[in-house]
């Protein structure tokens, strides 16, 4: 099983953000962490368009991190949420609060 | 490595992660960045910065990157800012999407920076290239407006020089587009002195200035010389002297000259290298054509330059075409040319009451089925009475010629001036003004030479021609000239010439007389074989070219008389 953060990815990013690393890491969790918890109510209010976009946004977000595995689950809310099957994503948001928890604990160690 | 040239690249994206990355990649690359939120930001941005280029990402709050990117393209106006999109949408309908609301490329998340870098480098390239290309174009649009206006101020020219022409007269139909002269074609027509009709139809090689230089002497010497008098060969030759000078290798024109005389009915034409021209009989209806039978004027010298005329009756009502290739060669929408045969069918049918004229140019403007059909020029002359062509030129002289009319001239000349000056220069070029005797130049030089060398050499230095009977003979003549003339205490030999009008043309009296003791000449003045007496005066050549010769006196006066005639 891979990690939930991709160690290529994040050697790269430290050769390009310099000592503004740790500024990235944390404005990345703060938005995340805020999305994700935005997702539960938007499906309580049968919301498709906006769930979509929020999954879109952090599915992005997140594979620049190269939290892949995370990403991935976003798409895949994504993708329901376009096509309106709402019953699924249920599912899909308890998986990615706990991934969230590992991605977030693996990037706090590199601050 | 970073790009040589630092560019200032505007990133708008909404998700802070991600824009903190870009901004660090395009830094490390060594651009300028200017940073915002969203697509409301973004558009003030670029109003206030004018990056170079823009990353926008896809989906944002307020203003999403589809209408700023709108715009922005819109505010960038004729410059090239490229919009790379960021975005992870992958479906084509997306994409499409982006590229309809003007972005030029993608970057899909996650950033790579070797990606990024490279699109930058090309966009950068890219920006490059267009501006010079703006910057060529905008020079190309510059050249190209001094060339209008050269071409405007080369018409004003030629249409100056062309105005003084006659054809409005009631014989003459044209058609000859505004701009011809660009084209190369050029028509100028005047009434002569003597009341004929001369007109000229030119087609110049070529397009634009260098075709239309050359329609100014040419229309300027045909004026001039027409006002003064001079015949159609004189005119002929000149203008083709003047354009071999001047016309580089390859550019010529081909003519047609006709000169029209309404009282004698008949014309004389000439043409080198246009088309046939068509008499049309008013009687018949038959066509006669008239081939080109010459090279385009400018292609050779004066000496090699052929001048023979075709000359051909025509009755009142008959009537002369003239035309250069524009209407043979015009062509229809699928590329095919109107042609010869179209053109003289045009010629048989009886049927219309419309005038041929009239015909020529309907047809040919329905064959090109509206493609540009104004590089035909068509010239139609009436044969009519004379009264009908009156001289309406304002700029008409009341004299008949420019030039010498009624004159006379004495020039004796004395032993110093036998020995070093050749008087005979001098009177050809007096005589060559008479406009009428220009033309006869070769044979009024034959028979001044002959009347002077007898004069000298038989009346003043007392030779015998004989002596030239042998090639020794010969050598000792001149010798012997050369030893009297140096030898020489008096004597003369003098020259009077009388020039004046009469009718259309004039006579020059010539008469030669000389100190010398004079000859024997009544017995031989009506033995025109024998050459005794005169000695080898070449009187039987001079006699077959003038109208009358006679001595005078003891012999050392000869009187000859030489007519001309404007229709020459």
């Amino acid at each position: 099983m891979t990690g939930p953060v991709d160690t290529e990815t994040l050697s790269m990013l430290k050769e390009v953000m310099e000592d503004d690393f740790s500024e990235l890491i944390t404005t990345f969790l703060d938005d995340a962490a805020s999305r994700v918890g935005q997702l539960p109510s938007l499906l309580e209010q049968g919301d498709a368009k906006a769930l979509r976009l929020c999954a879109h946004s952090l599915k992005g977000s997140s594979s620049n991190l190269g939290a892949i595995v995370f990403s991935d689950l976003c798409f895949e809310i994504e993708s329901r949420a376009n096509d309106n099957q709402l019953e699924e994503i249920e599912g899909y948001i308890e998986r990615i609060e706990q991934e969230f928890l590992r991605v977030k604990s693996a990037l706090e160690k590199l601050l | 490595m970073s790009e040589s040239v630092p560019l200032t690249i505007l990133i708008a994206d909404d998700t802070d992660s991600d824009r903190l990355i870009l901004e660090a990649i395009v830094k490390k690359e060594g651009h300028r960045v200017v940073s915002v939120c969203d697509g409301q930001e973004a558009i003030s941005a670029f109003i206030a910065e004018r990056p170079d280029m823009v990353l926008l990402d896809a989906l944002m709050p307020r203003l999403d990157g589809f209408g700023a990117a709108r715009k922005i393209k819109e505010l960038a106006g004729q410059e090239l800012v490229p919009i790379i999109f960021l975005t992870s949408l992958t479906d084509t309908e997306s994409l499409v999407h982006c590229l309809d609301a003007g972005g030029d490329d993608f970057l899909s998340k996650p950033y790579n920076r070797v990606i990024l870098k490279a699109k930058i480098k090309s966009f950068s390239r890219m920006r490059e290239m267009h501006n010079e290309v703006q910057i060529q174009r905008d020079q190309i649009a510059s050249h190209n407006d001094h060339l209008m206006q050269e071409q405007t101020i080369a018409k004003q020219v030629f249409d100056n020089i062309a105005h003084t022409g006659c054809l409005d007269a009631a014989n003459v139909n044209y058609f000859l587009s505004p701009l011809a002269v660009f084209n190369g074609d050029v028509i100028v027509a005047a009434i002569r002195p003597s009341g004929s009709m001369m007109v000229l139809l030119g087609d110049f090689t070529g397009h634009g200035l260098p075709a239309a230089i050359g329609a100014m002497p040419l229309a300027s010497s045909f004026y001039g010389m027409v006002q003064k008098g001079f015949s159609m060969v004189d005119i002929l030759r000149e203008v083709n002297q003047k354009l071999k000078q001047i016309l580089p290798i390859g550019v010529f024109c081909c003519a047609t000259i006709v000169d029209m005389n309404f009282v004698k009915k008949k014309i004389k034409i000439w043409n080198g290298g246009l088309p046939d021209g068509y008499v049309h009989r008013a009687a018949t209806g038959e066509v006669e054509t008239i081939k080109s039978t010459h090279l385009p004027l400018g292609v050779l010298d004066d000496m090699s330059f052929r001048d023979d005329c075709q000359h051909i009756e025509m009755e009142l009502g008959d009537r002369l075409y003239m035309w250069s290739d524009g209407i043979i060669e015009s062509r229809n929408g699928s590329g095919d040319m109107f042609g010869e045969e179209r053109l003289r069918a045009l010629f048989d049918s009886k049927k219309q009451a419309e005038p041929v004229f009239d015909r020529i140019l309907n047809s040919v403007h329905e064959y090109a089925e509206g493609e540009r059909d104004d590089d035909l020029s068509l010239i139609e002359l009436t044969m009519v009475e004379p009264a009908e062509v009156i001289n309406t030129n304002l700029d008409y002289e009341p004299q008949r010629y420019g030039g010498l009319l009624e004159w006379a001239l004495d020039l004796e000349l004395k032993p110093s001036t036998f020995r070093m000056f050749d008087p005979l220069p001098l009177l050809l070029n007096i005589l060559v003004e008479v406009p009428g005797l220009r033309s006869h130049s070769g044979n009024l030089y034959t028979i001044l030479a002959e009347l002077y060398s007898n004069a000298l050499e038989h009346g003043v230095l007392g030779l015998d021609s004989s002596w030239k009977q042998t090639p020794e003979g010969f050598a000792r003549y001149y010798d012997e000239r050369k030893k009297r003339v140096d030898a020489l205490e008096g004597g003369f030999v003098r020259f009077k010439l009388d020039h004046e009008v009469e009718g259309d043309g004039g006579t020059l009296n010539i008469r030669v007389t000389d100190s010398g003791p004079g000859f024997e000449h009544q017995r031989n003045i009506n033995n025109s074989h024998k050459a005794e007496g005169y000695s080898g005066r070449g009187i039987p050549l001079i006699r077959t070219l003038c109208d009358s010769l006679r001595y005078i006196g003891v012999g050392n006066q000869v009187e000859v008389i030489f007519k001309w005639d404007a229709d020459d």
